[in-house]
């Protein structure tokens, strides 16, 4: 389990971040949503460790992040697999050396056994024979699933995914959706989804943490986000008419 | 930010940068693909700068010795020691400033802004290790190589720029360029190249490492890194040349 208490993050004079508490449980995906400067991506980033917060404190498994050392902060972080919003493969690695890297890194194992664990991901995330094509020459939609190959190369205990429907067509973005909700049942992960996709939200959302000016305004699940009263929840995710009238004919249904 | 933090955050930055490697096998790849992209590509440029500065400099030289009671070798004597002394480490450093400067710049701030160093940290890397530390020691090793061969090319492109113009003899030249040799210009030399060559690695990289924003930004810190580098290298030159030949 992932334990967010009291998180506080500034940068100069802007109080981004003020006082978020929350838990991500193992085997769910767990969803971060929120206006556009709502503090999603900082809250993010704070869990990668890649921001460090004032005040608070974030636990792995009962690991305080802050209190770790540089070996253990490490380990963690070869426990951790990330998506980015761009994907962040390395431009000048092909598929193949791009998901080799951590395991290059952190792993001892023969070329061989990198191979076999590299054809496996690339397999699981429906790309085979791409190992030898650069990042340049795939679509956005397979940079995203290469980046998911990469993330789950080491068979990660967390995934934390920044979103990563941006820039995709439905039919990918669902695509994407189910391929992180697959893994995340299958290998019994903690995923954390960074959205302002509702149609992920609805979908693949077992929690949801709705963020509004730096505070967790909400959370739920993505049952609950239809019969919610929190005004500041229904006027974020019903702002379309088309969720408007989903949201209605769901509650007539339940009635 | 003002210079003091700048320069203060580019010394952290080196505090980093010289931290064990995570894999030599993986240091190792990295270090011979930068050797390539520093090193070996830039070989072509150096050494067509460097023929032609040699011919220039020896017909410059050959115009302005017109008086018959100054020796001809004279020549071939003023072209050694301007490609040694100066041509060869200096202005190959600034053209690999130019060249290589802005190639490390602008591919560290694309990886910036594209999230691919935070890719790196994320996944327990030290980036700046991994990215940095490779690039320095290629530069490190490569460099002197480039500047003795671009020292070579200048003293024979100022010989065959006598052939080809005619100004002076090929026998004058050779005399000149034998006159008087010592060694320790050339140690001065490749001194001088060791310290531009770690400036050259590592000031673009502080460019590159910390840029913010988007493409633009990536521009911008590539043009600075250009211009900081340089201004860097003429500095040093002149305080080392001050302490070495002083």
């Amino acid at each position: 389990m992932i334990e967010v208490k009291n998180l506080h993050k500034s940068f100069g004079e802007a109080h981004i971040l003020k006082g978020i508490s929350s838990t991500f449980e193992k085997g769910k995906v767990n969803m971060i949503i929120g206006q556009s400067g709502s503090g999603k991506t900082v809250f993010l980033k704070c869990l990668l460790g890649l921001h460090t917060p004032e005040e608070g404190e974030i636990s792995f498994d009962g690991r305080v992040y802050s209190k770790l050392d540089i070996d253990e902060k490490r380990l963690l972080r070869t426990e951790i697999g990330m998506l980015f919003q761009g994907g962040a493969l390395f431009d000048s690695l092909t598929v193949e050396e791009n998901i080799m890297f951590p395991l290059k890194m952190f792993a001892n194992q023969s070329k061989k056994e990198m191979l076999e664990r590299v054809n496996f991901v690339l397999d699981r995330v429906n790309l085979p024979d791409s190992n030898l094509k650069f990042p340049a020459e795939l679509s956005g939609g397979m940079q995203k699933r290469v980046a998911i190959a990469r993330a789950i190369v080491m068979n990660p205990k967390y995934l934390f995914c920044d979103e990563p429907n941006s820039g995709l067509d439905p039919q990918t973005a669902t695509v994407i959706d189910n391929l992180i909700q697959e893994i995340t049942d299958e290998y019994q992960m903690i995923t954390v989804v960074n959205s302002h996709d509702m149609n992920s939200v609805m979908e693949i959302g077992e929690k949801i943490i709705f963020l509004k000016d730096g505070k967790k305004a909400w959370e739920g699940t993505n049952k609950e986000i239809f019969v919610t009263d929190n005004q500041a929840i229904v006027n974020f995710v019903y702002s379309s008419n088309l969720f408007k009238k989903v949201r209605e004919s769901y509650l007539k249904e339940s009635k | 930010m003002n210079y003091i933090e700048h320069i203060g955050k580019y010394f952290m930055m080196l505090r980093q940068v010289f931290k064990r490697p995570q894999k030599w096998k993986v240091f190792r790849e990295t270090f011979f693909r930068e050797v390539e992209d520093l090193g070996l590509k830039s070989l072509g440029i150096i050494m067509f700068i460097s023929f032609f500065i040699g011919g220039v400099v020896a017909i410059q030289t050959a115009l302005n010795v017109d008086s018959p009671f100054i020796p001809k070798y004279l020549i071939g004597f003023a072209t050694k020691r301007s490609m040694i002394l100066e041509f060869g480490p200096t202005f190959t450093s600034i053209i690999l400033a130019g060249k290589v400067g802005s190639y490390i710049a602008s591919s560290m701030g694309t990886m910036r802004v594209t999230e691919q160093i935070d890719a790196l940290e994320v996944m327990g890397i030290n980036s700046l290790s991994y990215l940095v530390l490779p690039k320095v020691l290629a530069a490190l090793i490569f460099y002197p190589l480039l500047v003795l061969i671009a020292m070579f090319l200048g003293i024979y492109g100022g010989w065959a720029a006598g052939i080809l113009t005619d100004l002076f003899y090929s026998v004058d030249y050779i005399d000149g360029v034998q006159l008087d040799f010592n060694p320790y210009f050339i140690k001065y030399a490749i001194i001088k190249t060791i310290v531009f060559a770690f400036v050259i690695a590592t000031i673009p990289a502080y460019h590159g490492y910390y840029v913010k924003g988007g493409s633009l930004e990536v521009g911008r810190a590539s043009t600075q890194a250009v211009v900081w580098t340089s201004v860097v290298i003429i500095l040093l030159n002149y305080f080392l040349t001050q302490m070495l030949l002083g």
